[in-house]
């Protein structure tokens, strides 16, 4: 039923017609308007007004709800901040285990409520530090874990049984998790206990951020080992954060951010249920992050479109039943993309642009990124500043006071239509091509991010889309990317300490552990517990990751424009 | 890049023989390039080569070729064989430039001194394939790789070019990219000696495979068409005895390239081909073609330089004038040419 | 026939986001010039080897990671190793302000940071080539 009287609509209709005519197009001859056409971020038209016309089959109950109920385009909460702020969740991790737990005892410090674990690109990519492949890229993007020992050493005097840990770690992620259930019970917390998230997200891999390592196959069978394992023995850990992130930060549109993000989702589901788990068993855990870019409006369009696609998909393709498997709960990221290596105090406003837009849009953690942070790790004060941002949102804004307060805006409602309505076209494209997988392998994601990447940079070359300070409003200083001054001897200390490692464990058992895993791997087994098994006996992360490289395979991936 | 002074065709050429590869690499790029020096380079290459077989992998896109080509010269490279791939992309005829992204999909075949990959770009050929693609492959030829394959764009008419270049062509397929064969969709069908049906685990797969079956079946044709530089040459066939091709039929092959299954039996039918063309005379026969069309068109070019760069650009500019504006007819308009030319 | 630029784009290291590398090779390709895009995870010797047998005339390294001082000068002795000292060599991605010089030092001619457009690109490319054509 919708919100309007139809012949109150028509009534509307022409006296639209009317304003265009008397009132608008006297305007529009005196002084045209400032360019053609107005375009998102996205590149997608912006009409010039929104009114009850555009959103006249709207239907309250149906489409928007109340909070904390279905479809839960409003939110997921009947409360939402009222009841409990977003998390608060600032990124980080450089260099060694010490300097990050440094890091995350300031943070702790000053209020910042959840950690999240940044790791180094050989520990991304299943190096271990002194690997040959690993020359030069140890710590520059995060923390280097090689074994458990850099776990426990990260994770020093900190309680994992009372803090919620993100770890954003994809391909070699059981292997790393499976160090911090470890480093857990060593401090004698039990699985239960224990809260957090693994970014787990194979799909996006292949289709953004490339950091996979072996075919989606097995990797797929690997994410839904983890996905059974959480279901089974820690139910408070959110074993996948099905990302939007990546997908955009390569160039895709919100829409395709919002679409192959869900797809991915729809993938894991699929798998899981093929495995036997019951969906109400392992959906409420499901979790997911996305990006916050710059237009403000599409991007609250994009979270409620979202929620309202999932809880639908969950309820009525897969048929859950239990109310907290139709949730989708997000992190959010500002984007990184958006940031500028010119006057990089202008990032200060354009994040907080971000956070705006991801509060009104009713995520349930928030990372705002530190003004230089595209360009280095961030310093402590631009942390803080990141920090900041968030806490006046939170508190000196208003918009907390009140639940998803643009619901009823007519521009929201119909954005929110259409980028549900698109995101649903691109889901019967990839059900066409066969799904995810054979998508990937077609190069469809890749292509479709490349175009959308493509054009993008286009309209800021020729003028059409301005980036302040970088192709207008240009001042005329040279780009200072400051350096975070990082322990010079981390290195050696890090390959010192492997070689102590492996020198005083026991090689033997580390052995066996490693011939157990590769049985598991060739059998189908959940892969869990040999993986805890042996990363017990300090087999390091390059020892455990080659076994699976030998077992799986090596993906290369066919590249596409 | 300016071209090191110390180079001329004999360094080229003895050092490409001899296995440097900067020569091998400066001496293709002299050929695309048109320099002074392609044409004696050229010259003192093509009696050195003849010894490489040749390999033409043609197919519309999406049907995998590249990943075929990589497992092809994986294989090859196991069984002792040195390989030259030339990889062939269109040049954009709006801007002249070209994405060349075929050598990004044969990784495994990085670090092998037995393997030399070179990309190539059509630059305004009117097929699809790179007006001096034959002539660099005589270069590969000549710097002693025992096989060479051709990979091309795979639409229009460069599918029929690449049999004139090639000894033996490969048209791969793939399932599920439309309802019909692309090859009959093409109308190429005839210039397959062998059939690759890639991604052959698809949904589809054996429907292509009798789909090509019945095709073939409706006989095979007694004729060939030769393309050279993009330009389609009415052949007129020398005589033989029978009809060589009658007496080959192309075999099918299943491949998935992507995990290397079907890539040994392709390979072997390759080499059965070669063996064929050998020992019915068809290969000599070809080369006579070849050799034929090639010098028509060599001789074409020439001639046309000739009377051109004989003409001043005014008079020409008046008979492309009368001709748009209907005053003279394009035959007699030329006639007038050559005419003037002559006086 | 003219003669055309040929450019390599790669990107060595661990680094995945390929992003900016596709976006400056569609660039460069519509600016006219040849390009080959090696894709990722390209070590040193991989990146020479292309340079030597496509005979290009540029390398461009897409390095976001940081660990530019560590890679440049191993794609260097690669390069020379097969005898392609001569290419020019240019870096995109996040370089701070102090390596720069460095870079240049270790013969690296351009280096393009965050936010330049892809015209400049192209415009350096076809201006430093120019200027080291030999005088005919």
């Amino acid at each position: 039923m919708s919100l309007f009287d139809r012949r109150e609509l028509d009534a509307l209709q022409q006296d639209l017609e009317r304003w265009q005519q008397e009132t608008l197009a006297p305007t529009l001859k005196r002084m045209p308007e400032r360019r053609s056409e107005f375009v998102s971020t996205s590149s997608r038209p912006v009409q010039r007004l929104y009114t009850p016309l555009d959103v006249a089959d709207l239907d309250y109950r149906r489409d928007l709800g109340w909070p904390g109920e279905y479809p839960f385009t409003r939110g997921v909460h009947s409360t939402m901040y009222r009841g409990r702020l977003w998390t608060m969740r600032m990124f980080a991790g450089f260099g060694t285990a010490e300097e990050t737990n440094a890091r995350y005892k300031y943070l702790l410090q000053q209020g910042n409520m959840g950690l999240s674990v940044a790791f180094d690109m050989p520990t991304l990519y299943g190096y271990d530090t002194d690997a040959a492949e690993a020359l030069g890229e140890f710590g520059k993007c995060g923390v280097a874990v090689s074994s458990l020992a850099d776990m426990e050493i990260l994770f020093d005097g900190i309680p994992l049984g009372e803090v919620s840990t993100s770890m954003t770690i994809n391909s070699p992620a059981a292997i790393l998790w499976a160090m911090y259930i470890v480093t857990a019970e060593k401090q004698g917390y039990r699985r239960d206990q224990l809260r957090g998230t693994i970014q787990n997200d194979i799909l996006k891999e292949y289709i953004a951020q490339k950091e996979f390592l072996f075919p989606p196959e097995p990797s797929l069978r690997l994410v839904t080992d983890t996905i059974e394992f959480g279901c089974r023995e820690l139910p408070q850990w959110n074993t996948i954060s099905i990302s939007g992130y990546h997908i955009r930060e390569a160039g895709s549109t919100a829409v395709q951010e919002l679409a192959f993000t869900l797809a991915n989702g729809f993938t894991y589901v699929e798998a899981a249920l093929a495995r036997g788990l019951n969906i109400d068993d392992f959906a409420p855990r499901l979790s997911f992050f996305f990006n916050v870019h710059n237009d403000f409006f599409e991007e609250i369009a994009k979270f409620r479109a979202a929620r309202r696609l999932w809880a639908r998909a969950m309820r009525e393709r897969y048929g859950a039943k239990d109310p907290r498997s139709w949730l989708l709960r997000t992190h959010a990221q500002t984007a990184g993309v958006s940031l500028t290596a010119q006057q990089p105090e202008n990032n200060i406003v354009r994040v907080a642009i971000q956070a705006l837009a991801a509060v009104l849009g009713g995520v349930q953690s928030l990372h705002t990124n530190s003004m230089d942070e595209a360009l280095a790790l961030p310093s402590e004060k631009a942390v803080t500043i990141a920090l900041r941002t968030q806490q006046i949102i939170a508190h000196e804004s208003g918009v907390t006071n009140t639940i998803d307060p643009l619901a009823g805006s007519y521009y929201v409602e119909k954005l929110t239509n259409e980028m549900e309505a698109e995101a649903e076209r691109y889901f019967r494209r990839i059900e066409a091509l066969g799904g995810v997988i054979p998508a990937i392998e077609s190069g469809f994601f890749q292509r479709e991010i490349a175009d959308a990447a493509y054009r993008y940079q286009m309209e800021i070359d020729t003028g059409a889309r301005t980036i302040v300070g970088v192709n207008d409003f240009v001042a005329d200083e040279p780009i200072a990317i400051p350096i975070l001054e990082m322990d010079p001897h981390g290195y050696e200390r890090q390959v010192a300490r492997l070689k102590r490692v492996r020198a005083e464990r026991d090689n033997g058992a580390v052995q066996k552990a490693l011939r157990e895993l590769a049985d598991y791997a060739r059998s189908t087994e959940n892969l869990m517990p040999p993986i805890i098994a042996a990363v017990k006996t300090y087999a390091t992360l390059g020892e455990i990751t080659d076994v699976f490289r030998e077992v799986f395979g090596v993906y290369h991936e066919p590249v596409f424009f | 890049m300016p071209a090191p002074r110390t180079e001329t065709v004999e360094t080229l050429v003895t050092g490409l023989r001899a296995g440097d590869r900067r020569a091998l690499a400066r001496a293709i790029s002299h050929i695309e390039d048109g320099t002074p020096l392609a044409r004696p380079l050229l010259a003192a290459l093509y009696s050195q080569a003849g010894r490489a077989h040749l390999i033409g992998v043609t197919g519309a896109p999406g049907t995998g070729k590249s990943t075929l080509v990589n497992g092809l010269a994986l294989a090859y490279r196991r069984r002792g064989y040195t390989v030259g791939i030339v990889a062939v992309d269109p040049t954009s005829p709006f801007t002249g430039g070209a994405l060349l992204g075929d050598r990004v999909r044969m990784r495994d075949l990085a670090g092998d001194p037995g393997i030399f990959i070179r990309s190539m770009a059509t630059r305004g050929s009117l097929g699809g394939l790179a007006q001096a693609t034959a002539d660099v492959v005589i270069v590969l030829d000549a710097a002693g790789f025992d096989r060479i394959l051709i990979e091309t764009v795979g639409v229009g008419q460069s599918e029929v070019e690449i049999a004139s270049t090639a000894h033996t062509t490969i048209v791969v397929e793939a399932p599920g990219l439309g309802d019909e064969v692309q090859a009959i969709k093409a109308g190429v069908l005839e210039i397959a000696d062998i059939f690759a049906v890639n991604k052959a685990d698809r949904e589809g797969a054996d429907r292509t495979v009798t789909a090509l079956k019945m095709m073939l079946g409706q006989g095979v044709p007694d004729k060939y068409p030769i393309m050279h530089h993009g330009r389609l040459l009415p052949v007129t066939l020398p005589p033989l005895e029978a009809a060589p091709s009658a007496t080959w039929v192309p075999p099918i092959h299943k491949t998935i390239a992507i995990q290397n299954q079907g890539i040994g039996e392709l390979l072997d039918s390759i080499e059965a081909h070669r063996l064929y063309l050998e020992q019915s005379g068809t290969r000599q026969w070809r080369d006579r073609l070849r050799a034929a069309s090639e010098l028509r068109m060599i001789l074409r070019d020439i001639l046309l330089a000739r009377v051109l760069d004989r003409t001043p650009v005014e008079r020409l500019e008046r008979l492309v004038s009368a001709v748009a504006e209907r005053r003279l007819d394009p035959y007699t308009a030329a006639r007038q040419l050559l005419d003037a030319d002559r006086a | 026939m003219e003669r055309k630029i040929r450019v390599l784009v790669a990107k060595p290291g661990l680094d995945g986001h390929d992003r900016g590398a596709k976006v400056v090779a569609r660039a460069l390709r519509d600016a006219g010039f040849e390009v080959i895009y090696t894709g990722i995870r390209q070590t040193p010797e991989m990146i020479a080897e292309a340079a030597l047998q496509e005979d290009v005339d540029v390398v461009g390294l897409s390095i976001l990671s940081g660990a530019h001082m560590a890679l440049v000068p191993k794609v260097q002795e690669a390069l020379h190793r097969v005898g392609r000292e001569d290419v020019l060599l240019l870096v995109g991605g996040i370089i701070p302000d102090e390596d720069i010089p460095i870079l240049q030092q270790m013969g690296v001619k351009g280096v393009f940071g965050p936010g330049t457009p892809t015209s400049a690109i192209a415009e350096f490319i076809r201006r430093e080539l120019a200027a080291s054509e030999p005088v005919a």
